[in-house]
């Protein structure tokens, strides 16, 4: 895969011949860790108790938190029966994961106020210790990458 | 009885998991290469061990970490921790901001821009080419960006360069996830005397 292939880069739009293009060759090897993360993320091999099309759902729901249709789109392709949680006027709780959504929301958009209740909150509901650190890798990736998009796009000129 | 820390600082605090960390003896294979673990190399931090739950997402982050803060060339390291530092004081991440804001003061040899950060947040005196990279990073860590074309100008009219550019947008975005595991998996606490 090209590095102009990765999803921050196609998403972005950037081309190889341009100067922004040519900024991101330079660190090839970062938006190639970058694509591999994504990987670990979206589509690990242990999925514990987020199987691929859950976390697909919720990167498109993040994205679009973050008002990134475009991202969203790409991530709601793959999310299949839980297309319905990249809506952000849903709780998760026609699907049973309200205390999953919840804490997915508020560790995207409300950073600064997560506290030790929040994390309480999951494990009363039953989520166990190990997925509530897979929850934090998908959300916390999916912060990284938005970032990177929403950058790659300013640098090329394009209105934020 | 533990003590939180609320306030920035530069005094680097213990980091307290909220979850139960990978006991090292119960390890798999997978996460002992992870950890990078050897018989002459058995510590490993609470928060590595924590992170030890998702070993497929802590092996692709620990090379990209350090590709970002420290590969050479680009943006300088200190100028990376300013954009690391931006993000963690937007994100509230206690610990994160300590060990960056630490470390911008040793490679600059002074604490006067980070001490200015934590006295006076936004309203921080700083060189006209540290404001544009902290107000960028600052707008870049908001959820959603608030980053826009003005704020990328006044990166350009500062000096710097695409690749400058590019660094610094990965360190703010970088730490947008490191964040979101150290101050949401753990507390920062004050350091207590080793027995």
């Amino acid at each position: 895969m090209s590095i102009f292939e990765t999803t921050a880069l196609s998403v972005a739009g950037i081309a190889a011949e341009t100067a922004t293009g040519a900024a991101a060759a330079t660190r090839a090897n970062i938006m190639e860790m970058t694509q591999a993360a994504e990987e670990a993320v979206l589509a690990p091999e242990d999925t514990g108790a987020f199987p691929h099309e859950l976390r697909a759902a919720l990167a498109a729901r993040v994205a679009r938190l973050n008002g990134d249709n475009a991202l969203a789109g790409r991530y709601l392709a793959k999310a299949g029966t839980f297309a319905g949680l990249a809506d952000t006027g849903t709780d998760g709780s026609a699907e049973d994961l309200a205390a999953v959504v919840g804490f997915f929301d508020k560790v995207a958009a409300r950073t600064a106020d997560v506290a030790a209740e929040d994390i309480a909150a999951l494990q009363a509901a039953g989520v166990s210790d190990a997925d509530i650190v897979r929850l934090c890798e998908l959300n916390a990736f999916l912060a990284y990458q938005i970032r990177l998009i929403a950058g790659l796009r300013l640098m090329q000129g394009d209105a934020a | 009885m533990t003590r939180i820390v609320h306030k920035f600082t530069r005094s680097v605090p213990d980091w307290q998991p909220r979850v139960t960390p990978v006991k090292l003896e119960e390890a798999t294979p997978e996460q002992l290469d992870a950890l990078k673990v050897t018989p002459s190399n058995t510590k490993v931090s609470a928060y590595v061990l924590t992170l030890a739950h998702d070993v497929e997402s802590l092996k692709v982050r620990s090379p990209l970490f350090n590709a970002i803060m420290y590969d050479p060339g680009g943006m300088s390291r200190a100028e990376r921790e300013v954009g690391a530092l931006a993000a963690s004081m937007v994100n509230r991440c206690i610990y994160c901001a300590a060990v960056h804001a630490d470390r911008h003061a040793k490679l600059e040899k002074s604490t006067e821009v980070t001490d200015e950060l934590f006295l006076n947040g936004p309203n921080a005196r700083l060189s006209p080419r540290d404001r544009a990279i902290f107000d960028f990073a600052v707008k870049l860590a908001k959820a959603p960006p608030e980053a826009g074309a003005e704020d990328m100008a006044k990166l350009r009219e500062a000096g710097l360069s695409e690749e400058e550019i590019l660094d610094l947008i990965l360190s703010s975005a970088l730490f947008g996830w490191a964040n979101r595991l150290m101050h949401v998996l753990g507390d920062p606490v004050a350091k207590t005397a080793k027995a």
